[in-house]
């Protein structure tokens, strides 16, 4: 499927077409003003372009501090946000994912968290008054499994 | 009334016991009861960029188990409040959604009638307990500290989920004001810390908090403000790193909000968990 096909057909990629190239969005973004290889008005561009093994292969697809900027202010409502969600997941799907995030989903994935908990976090929330939480949720495994998302260990 | 189920998230139980310490010490005094939910995984957000699908359900799941037990969410990170009240929100109002989702929650013997809503503690502080009620409770005004505030992104956008402006936040000004501190504007007020790509590219993300730390320096201000566990990751815990990458010696504090009220509140630091601050905040008020 094209690119910008399968954005339009995804909740929150329908706009894209209605940019209009202002650039409201690189201006507001804080990554693009440190290193400009990140360009959300350019990433906008190449997706209405087509252009989808260019963009899924750029590393800056994951620069998105979901800071949510850019959304906020474009005047025409494209909401690039989900937009830069959107283009991360079909990379995934494409089976390019940057190692961090594969990391993080590993994570989450085994323990249902983000970071693990051992009985040394615990001993020391004891210590000073906190519950001790649980280290493993067996459910969030499940769900990925229900989606098709495979685990590594 | 109903009830407020706390919502720790990842990154609060195992890297900010100092917020979560503060923030039930604060409640109390408030009269706020926060009932801990041991079956609380997360909220979903790290996995989003990735497998949205997978991340809504994650979400989901706690919203479900809220409204299993018929209390409302109270959330300390920003990340999991943005993402958990978006999930609310598009379940309450795409019927489509909400069916496939159930579908997916029954598997894990769970369902969704009534999408629970969600609110990160300041600004439950701010819309419940109003900031009147709030002074009336100090007990020893902070006047002598001059406060910047840093919202951090997900508090305030998407900004349809919470009904402030974006461009002109006040929420966290008026609560660090509430505490007698003056609170210092500053012109990176609105940047954000950075930190969902510190695993991505660690000097764009550092260089962001160094902007942010040289901004609220420059109005000399006694520390910054905040709200959220990542955000403080950025600003305390790496502080040091941002100093020997700029070369720099910013020493600012950096506290949560819940730390400096209760502060106010006349509650000891022992008590607010200030040994876990990275940059020293003891002794700010000595």
């Amino acid at each position: 499927m094209s690119l910008l096909k399968e954005v339009l057909s995804r909740p929150g990629g329908e706009e894209i077409r209605r940019c209009f190239a202002c650039s409201t969005c690189s201006g507001s973004c804080p990554v693009r003003e440190i290193d400009g290889r990140f360009n959300p008005r350019r990433i906008i561009r190449m997706v209405l372009l087509d252009l989808k093994e260019e963009v899924l292969k750029s590393d800056f697809i994951w620069y998105c501090t979901t800071c949510n900027s850019c959304q906020e202010r474009c005047p025409q409502g494209v909401r690039i946000y989900n937009i830069m969600n959107i283009l991360k997941n079909i990379a995934v799907k494409e089976g390019i994912i940057h190692p961090t995030f594969k990391a993080q989903v590993d994570l989450v994935g085994r323990m249902g968290r983000l970071y693990e908990v051992e009985d040394f976090d615990n001993k020391k929330r004891t210590k000073v008054d906190l519950p001790e939480v649980k280290k493993v949720f067996p459910e969030v495994r499940r769900l990925f499994d229900l989606t098709g998302v495979r685990i590594d260990e | 009334m109903s009830s407020h189920l706390f919502f720790l998230g990842c990154t609060v139980p195992v890297r900010g016991q100092n917020y979560e310490l503060s923030a039930r010490k604060v409640a109390e005094r408030l009269g706020i009861k926060l009932i801990d939910e041991p079956d609380f995984a997360c909220c979903g957000f790290p996995v989003r960029s990735s497998y949205e699908d997978t991340a809504f359900l994650l979400a989901a799941r706690n919203l479900a188990i809220a409204e299993e037990r018929g209390g409302d969410i109270i959330t300390l990170c920003s990340s999991c409040t943005a993402t958990l009240s978006e999930v609310s929100h598009r379940l309450r109002t795409d019927p489509d959604r909400l069916k496939w989702t159930n579908r997916h929650l029954k598997e894990i013997g769970k369902k969704i009638q009534h999408p629970v809503s969600v609110k990160h503690f300041a600004r439950f502080l701010y819309d419940e307990i109003g900031i009147e009620r709030i002074k009336e409770k100090v007990e020893r005004p902070l006047t002598q500290l001059t406060i910047a505030p840093h919202y951090g992104c997900h508090y305030l956008k998407p900004s349809h989920l919470f009904g402030e402006d974006p461009e002109i936040p006040h929420t966290l000004d008026e609560l660090i004001t509430a505490t007698g501190a003056r609170v210092v504007e500053y012109e990176e007020k609105k940047l954000c810390c950075g930190g969902a790509i510190l695993g991505i590219d660690e000097d764009v993300a550092l260089t962001m908090a160094h902007k942010k730390l040289t901004s609220v320096k420059g109005e000399g201000a006694d520390g910054l403000a905040l709200i959220c566990p990542f955000c403080a990751i950025m600003f305390d815990d790496l502080q040091r790193k941002v100093d020997s990458k700029f070369n720099t010696n910013f020493n600012l504090p950096i506290l949560y909000y819940p730390q400096l009220l209760g502060l106010a509140f006349g509650i000891p630091e022992t008590e607010l968990g200030f040994k876990f601050n990275k940059v020293k905040a003891k002794g700010l008020l000595s």
